[in-house]
């Protein structure tokens, strides 16, 4: 094994550091644009956020100035098994969000007018058709706005997926290997790890998920990113019939849950409040308070799980941003230095897409998809408020 | 200072003797079981309108059953005595424990695990069929509901439950069709200068195992299963006996179990340190000889700690309460303490005869077919297992988990997780301990989605 330092240190064209989703399937398209790419990884490929969270495939919620990359994204999930050989359990049963009151359902009504603009159709439910076609949903229910071309995924194995695809391709995954000094010398960035030798590249990705702060800090790019774990859980399975992911509008934060059912027949759940996570020890833990405060919740959604039993509950460790958006894009003062983090709990279904649009971006200069609301600059003046 | 909050988990012998040590010291303690009445396993009462004597029920160990109901039953009005209970959780110092579907958060000063221990399995094809149980399932049918698992009964697998359960299904009248042990009688004959230590037990081993002679009970010694046979339901063993001959004998239910491992869920909920254990080729929580754990305040008793048997895990629940009391700065007998701890020595010697004379057949899962289930929970097959591996990479058990949901279900890998360590150390060619163990997650065991709180 080389030792750090010693000897010449390995050279690419890009480093990515952090092999989440995003390091994950950047790497890829990097690799599939003919560039040569180091992947980083401190533990395993996928294990941190992009492995635990609730695995939606969802467009609709989201910002419209976010749905060209959501689009962009949605296309490589239908095409997983050509890129991966694999389509990691990938259901694209539809995303749907239920609403409780008449101005909720108001509001959902207006976002899918204004959605079909991005592309994004979806249809509204309500009334006797509502019942009809989902009647496993509660009372409470007025009425559902389905996108039919979403779904859910499994998140264990999608950044694992990306990660084995690039390095069948080529791409230098090094497992294990904590990063522990970057410096810019000359137009290379040289990346000093624990053990594993030092690596260099005109080109650096920052997709370190929580982590990520110190380093954008370490550039003089500090920003508010603070790191919760979501509180997730999945019962015993029942037979198959739920079909879309479910989720609540709402903006009380205790009933804003969601759920899913994998064709095993697992019910997926989680939302509410967030739980505390410890950034030293990579352990974030779920509050039993916060657990035993979804149940009723998720009884309102689906009065159903109520007879069903909790198997087991877990978290994980996520980055938030104050403006709820995520840091996308190239860094304002260094050249050749890019991130991609701090996604606020909703990066799962951008993934593939960030990964191909930092590919693009870094390959070319420039992206044909808008990402400029992502900009890390836009917290030039604030700065981190910790 | 007010009287420290002391949660004790589990009614068995451990538990027991570990709330009546505190009540001795002028404390209340809080006692948390998940069966309607104390005595664990071992010492399980049967059901209220049942009339068998102590001596029916519990053979040998009549007196010390008889002494610990009775120990429990003397504490009535001086502990919380919490039956029918599950504690499901442990989260910043507070232990969340379901009863009937009401969920209470209970905050300690100190914690004491007396969680006992169930068996250990490894799959063998064929043990998913109707008729196929646990052994400790086969003994809590006869002993807690004089019910036998079957009429014509093979007992498969290794440890000194194997005969002391094939005896006691015989003298309830059941047909014993064979007793089947993969350890070879040679090294339990080996082993019988460790197990010396306790005389008394050890005769009573033998006399379990000369029962059996008595009655004409094929005892089969270093066997290798090959399959449990069946259909609708069990219909033969088929196994290879320790001369290397394959054999066929006909029954109608399997009971099968290979020694006990240790329930440690809760102690990897309340973050302790776990050591593996290369004796008995299994992880158990760090413990010091008094059963304080990694974790200030909270201490590990009897067999979820260390499977050392009824006896120990009263001397150990003892010392765990003794321990627990110095360390709350309250009086504890330390001359009792340096008794108990010499009385604990004898039972480490034996436990370590056991392993010897009775080892756990990692070897058995490690050559499973890739058809057999391991997983049952989630249905996982070894070649699922094997596939996560060789295909995906994973180099410990949690990222197989994560791939493949082996241990991800109801039982959350309590009873695969032995065999799934083996297939997957086989498959990437790695020493048992380099593959990890499955990380436990709250809950403990299900419970209801539609659990409320307790209204304070």
């Amino acid at each position: 094994m080389a030792s750090g330092g010693q000897s010449a240190p390995a050279a690419a064209d890009v480093i990515v550091v952090g092999g989440g989703l995003m390091g994950a399937s950047a790497a890829f398209f990097l690799r599939q644009r003919g560039r040569s790419v180091i992947l980083l990884e401190r533990g395993l490929v996928g294990q941190q956020a992009s492995g635990v969270n609730f695995g939606n495939v969802r467009r609709q919620g989201r910002y419209l100035f976010q749905l060209p990359l959501a689009n962009r994204a949605r296309e490589i999930w239908g095409r997983l098994p050509e890129l991966l050989g694999e389509d990691c359990e990938f259901n694209p049963a539809g995303h749907m969000r239920v609403f409780f009151k008449p101005e909720l359902a108001a509001a959902g009504e207006a976002y899918a007018r204004d959605a079909l603009a991005y592309g994004l159709e979806l249809e509204l439910i309500s009334g006797n058709a509502l019942r009809a076609r989902y009647p496993y949903l509660g009372p409470e229910v007025l009425l559902a706005s389905l996108g039919p071309n979403d779904g859910h995924a499994n998140p264990r194995l999608v950044a694992p997926a990306f990660g084995r695809a690039a390095a069948r391709d080529g791409v230098r995954v090094e497992e294990n290997t904590e990063v522990l000094a970057i410096e810019k010398v000359g137009t290379d960035f040289h990346v000093e790890t624990r053990d594993r030798g030092a690596f260099r590249a005109p080109n650096l990705l920052v997709t370190a998920g929580a982590w990520s702060g110190a380093l954008a800090a370490r550039f003089g790019e500090p920003v508010p990113l603070v790191a919760r774990g979501p509180q997730m859980g999945v019962t015993e399975p029942v037979p198959y019939r739920i079909g879309p992911s479910l989720g609540v509008s709402t903006p009380v934060e205790k009933e804003t849950v969601y759920l899913r059912q994998v064709t095993r027949g697992n019910i997926v759940f989680g939302g509410g409040t967030r739980g505390e996570v410890d950034l030293e020890a990579i352990r974030a833990y779920v509050n039993p308070a916060n657990t035993l405060n979804q149940m009723p919740e998720l009884q309102r959604l689906v009065p159903g799980v109520g007879a069903l039993r909790l198997i087991r509950t877990w978290s994980g460790i996520e980055s938030y941003l104050p403006d709820d958006l995520p840091i996308i894009g190239a860094s304002g003062k260094a050249p050749g230095l890019f991130y991609a983090f701090g996604f606020c709990g909703a990066g799962f279904q951008l993934g593939p897409g960030v990964g191909d649009v930092m590919a693009e971006l870094i390959d070319t200069g420039a992206t044909v998809t808008p990402i400029e609301p992502f900009d890390i600059r836009r917290f030039a003046a604030t700065g981190a408020a910790a | 200072m007010a009287d420290p909050r002391i949660i004790i988990i589990g009614a068995g012998p451990a538990g027991v003797r570990a709330a009546q040590t505190l009540v001795a010291a002028g404390l209340r303690p809080t006692v948390i079981d998940e069966s309607p009445a104390s005595g664990g396993q071992i010492y399980r009462r049967q059901p209220a309108m049942f009339r068998r004597s102590y001596e029916t029920l519990y053979g040998f160990e009549a007196r010390r059953a008889k002494a610990l109901h009775d120990a429990f039953e003397a504490l009535a009005d001086r502990i919380d005595y919490r039956p029918d209970t599950l504690a499901w959780n442990i989260y910043g110092g507070a232990l969340h424990a379901v009863r009937d579907g009401v969920t209470a958060e209970l905050a300690y000063d100190a914690l004491i695990l007396a969680t006992g221990a169930t068996d250990r399995l490894l799959p063998i094809k064929g043990w998913t069929l109707p008729g196929c149980y646990s052994l400790g399932a086969a003994q809590i049918a006869v002993k807690a509901q004089a019910c036998a698992i079957g009429g014509k009964v093979i007992f498969l697998g290794t440890g000194p439950l194997l005969y002391l359960v094939a005896y006691q299904y015989a003298k309830a009248g059941v047909e014993v069709a064979a007793v089947l042990d993969t350890s070879p009688t040679s090294r339990q004959v080996l082993a019988l200068r460790h197990m010396a230590s306790r005389p008394d037990v050890l005769a009573k081993g033998l006399y379990y195992r000369a029962q059996l002679t008595v009655r004409r009970i094929p005892v089969h010694g270093g066997v290798t299963p090959l399959e449990i046979e069946g259909g609708d339901g069990v219909t033969a063993v088929r196994f290879r006996d320790g001369g290397g001959v394959e054999r066929r004998i006909a029954c109608d239910a399997v009971g099968m179990g290979f020694h006990l491992r240790s329930e440690t869920q809760l102690a990897d909920l309340a973050h302790c340190e776990f050591v593996f254990d290369e004796a008995l080729q299994q992880w158990a929580p760090e413990a010091d000889p008094d059963g304080r754990t990694s974790i200030a305040g909270v201490y590990v008793a009897g067999d979820g700690a260390r499977v050392l048997g009824a006896d120990a895990a009263e001397i150990s629940g003892r010392l765990a309460a003794l321990a627990a009391l110095g360390d709350l700065g309250l009086p504890a007998a330390a001359d009792q303490m340096a008794g108990l701890r010499r009385q604990q020595q004898a039972m480490e010697t034996f436990r370590r005869g056991l392993a010897e004379a009775f080892p756990w057949p990692g070897q058995l899962a490690r050559d499973v077919g890739d058809d057999v289930l391991v997983c049952r929970c989630e249905a996982i097959t070894a070649g699922d297992l094997r596939r996560a591996c060789s295909d995906k990479g994973a180099p410990e058990l949690n990222r197989a988990k994560a791939f493949v949901r082996v241990g991800m279900g109801r039982c959350q890998g309590r009873f695969c997780g032995s065999a799934a360590a083996e297939i997957l150390a086989e498959a990437r060619r790695e020493e048992l301990p380099a593959v990890g163990r499955l990380r436990g997650q709250a809950p403990v065991k299900p419970i209801p989605m539609a659990t409320q709180r307790e209204r304070a």
